[in-house]
């Protein structure tokens, strides 16, 4: 028996096609995107404020790149098959960009990142003993020159690099969002304002991403967290939720305006079947309370004591990563519960437990990358050593 | 501290190398995967298109005198003359070993009010049983039914957005998947409008109407077309001069689905319904 239909579905459209993994993909590769503007706030345009973050929203950055394929290697068919996507791309496609676009940027970031620790990694290779300094010796890459010259040309290689990091970024998600927007058969979908939705939501999760770790982080270091730093993620955070839930409702109203053949299921979509999903999370829990919180914080900044104001923005956060999350979530599964028939629903979808796609899987992947963000801290500290700093002058 | 062996290399010594080996690596990849391709051509070539899944003991391929552009298929769909029987529904699934549960055609049946407000619409197993009588709450205007295969665009979605070219048009003009490229990414059955295409539940890959490939370049018609008791579904070849089918879709008043997202079907509808998507 196949899942229940109310109204008419076209007989194959009562399957859900992408799964949980398709809702996972956008949402870590959005936390690249995101973390990386993050990084790039300090790294560019040298908000001195942010250089606690500076270093962990790059490395974070990576660490969500490394595992933003993993989702759609648990979905495809034949992942055994996957690689063709570079070796025989169908240039006419969005999806078969995907590959170069990761393989670029992943060098970039590789690249920048590498060289944002060398001075780093040639003073542990110097340092170290035994195992961690041949470690360091790898990492090093056989380059030692850390004269006051070759870091300064480093500095300004970081900065190229960074920079052309954000088109990037920006690129390897809005390719995402293309990928759905241009859809023309699925009407939720087809508009030219999802790659930009989804842009905006992208960095929306990743400045929340990048102020949820390093609250916990230095909480659990027992720590003190940057006030500025905090502050200055906050207004970032606030700015890009309320253009994100502005454009999110932008598409709404403007098709329920031209009340199109679109409309017709996407207003049933949104007012049945999505009710606690869009409505609920996304729009009420998930935009209006942070971005109530925020302004809060932005506006109210000298009411604020410093602990209530990093536990403001520690709550708003973490609600709009559940937003974006639910956004993922209501684009994707949303976009396969209406049939093409523009008649019929399937019953609600929820994703199996313990399969090849299911939540548990689902939860490893989300979990991976923190688990390599910890690794990388071992070898690489996240945080800036400002004693270090100091005696190195 | 060996000085001398932490200031070995230079960088910019080992930022060329470094771009050397990746330069290398890289053109070691391209070309294995190239060679992959060129060799999978080769046999591409021999058997010319070669249709998806294939029916229990079936012969896939395609004959070696075949040449596929001599053809141009066009398929009519007159739907004044569907009386909803599903043989054809029970052809395809027989003939392609379609699984249970997913369709490569089906029927649907329209019961429109009197009034126009009330259309109920049902495809009860695709309509592979054939329909029961139904009681509707209101009075009915007309009822019929229609059946529902891939159009064949010619500007088709579906293969314009596969990621690895595994869905392509072949030059008779029918859109097909060649199942050993097919990654299974699902990206082609979003793109279809008319809900032709799934992901095969045992291959993994997209599956979809071939036309009955094998059948119509041996010179057969597509198994539904031969089930069909009333002449509903036919098949034609626009380069046949003088071709019957061909002829009603060039002369007679036919309508396609979906026009307006213009992606010019091959398959024709005869005596359509405007409540019809």
């Amino acid at each position: 028996m196949g899942p229940e239909v109310i109204g008419f579905s076209f007989p194959n459209d009562v399957h859900v096609t992408w799964s949980l993994m398709i809702v996972m993909y956008p949402y870590i590769t959005g936390l690249v995107a995101g973390a990386f503007v993050v990084s790039s706030l300090y790294h560019v345009f040298n908000r001195q404020e942010l250089k606690p973050i500076g270093r962990l929203s790059l490395v974070a950055s990576f660490a969500f790149l490394l595992f933003a394929p993993l989702p759609l290697l648990f979905h495809l068919g034949h992942p055994e098959r996957a690689l063709n996507i570079m070796v025989t791309p169908n240039f006419s496609s969005a999806m078969a960009a995907f590959g170069f676009i990761y393989g670029f940027y992943f060098l970039l970031v590789l690249g920048e990142i590498w060289l944002v620790y060398r001075k780093d990694i040639i003073d542990r290779a110097r340092a170290a003993r035994g195992f961690r300094r041949r470690l360091y010796k790898i990492l090093a890459l056989g380059v030692y020159d850390d004269s006051p010259e070759a870091l300064r040309i480093d500095k300004r290689i970081v900065i190229i690099l960074a920079a052309i990091g954000i088109p990037a970024a920006c690129i390897l998600h809005g390719y995402v969002g293309f990928m759905f927007g241009s859809v023309k058969a699925n009407a939720l979908w087809s508009t030219p304002l999802m790659p930009v939705i989804f842009l905006f939501s992208a960095i929306t999760s990743g400045i929340a991403m990048v102020l949820v770790i390093y609250a916990t982080v230095q909480r659990f270091a027992a720590k003190p967290i940057s006030g500025e730093c905090i502050q200055s993620l906050c207004r970032y955070l606030w700015l890009f939720a309320i253009v994100t839930v502005t454009l999110e409702l932008l598409e709404v109203l403007s098709l329920s305006y031209e009340r199109n053949e679109e409309w017709l299921v996407v207003s049933i979509l949104y007012r049945d079947h999505l009710a606690f999903s869009f409505i609920g999370l996304q729009m009420v829990f998930g935009s209006l309370i942070p971005i109530i919180l925020l302004g809060i914080v932005v506006l109210m900044r000298k009411y604020l004591t410093d602990p209530l104001r990093n536990m403001i923005a520690f709550v708003a956060a973490s609600i709009l990563l559940i937003q974006v999350m639910a956004m993922r979530w209501n684009v994707v599964i949303g976009g396969q519960i209406f049939s093409k028939s523009f008649r019929g629903f399937r019953e609600a979808y929820r994703p199996e437990l313990f399969g090849r796609e299911g939540v548990v899987v689902a939860v490893l992947i989300m979990v991976a990358p923190f688990v390599v963000l910890a690794l990388i801290n071992r070898v690489l500290p996240l945080a800036y050593d400002e004693k270090r700093e100091a005696a190195r002058g | 501290m060996k000085e001398s062996q932490t200031t070995s290399l230079p960088r910019r010594e080992f930022m060329r190398k470094a771009a050397e080996t990746l330069g290398g690596i890289a053109v070691v990849v391209c070309a294995s995967g190239g060679l992959g391709t060129l060799l999978a051509d080769q046999q591409h070539k021999k058997g010319a298109p070669k249709p998806g899944v294939g029916g229990k003991g079936q012969q896939v391929g395609v004959p070696h005198e075949y040449d596929p552009t001599h053809h141009r298929y066009v398929y009519l769909i007159d739907v004044t003359k569907c009386i909803g029987c599903g043989a054809c529904v029970r052809a395809c699934g027989k003939e392609n070993d379609v699984p249970e549960g997913f369709f490569r055609t089906w029927i649907e049946r329209y019961i429109v009010s009197t009034d126009g407000e009330h259309v109920d619409i049902d495809s009860p197993n695709g309509g592979k049983d054939g329909f029961q009588p139904k009681v509707t709450g209101f009075e009915v205007a007309k009822a019929f039914f229609v059946p529902k295969i891939c159009n064949h665009c010619t500007q088709t979605p579906c293969v314009q957005l596969c990621p690895v070219g595994a869905s392509y048009r072949s030059p008779d003009g029918v859109v097909l998947v060649d199942e050993t490229r097919c990654i299974g990414c699902g990206y082609c059955v979003q793109a279809c409008p008319f809900g032709s295409r799934f992901i095969h539940p045992k291959t993994h890959t997209a599956s979809k109407c071939t036309l009955c490939y094998h059948r119509i370049t041996r010179g057969l018609n597509p198994a539904c077309v031969d089930a069909c008791p009333t002449g509903t579904r036919q098949f034609g070849d626009r380069e046949r001069k003088g071709d019957p089918v061909w002829k009603q879709v060039v002369s007679g008043k036919v309508h396609v689905l979906k026009p307006e997202l213009l992606t010019e079907p091959n398959a024709y509808y005869l005596g359509l319904s405007y409540e019809v998507r």
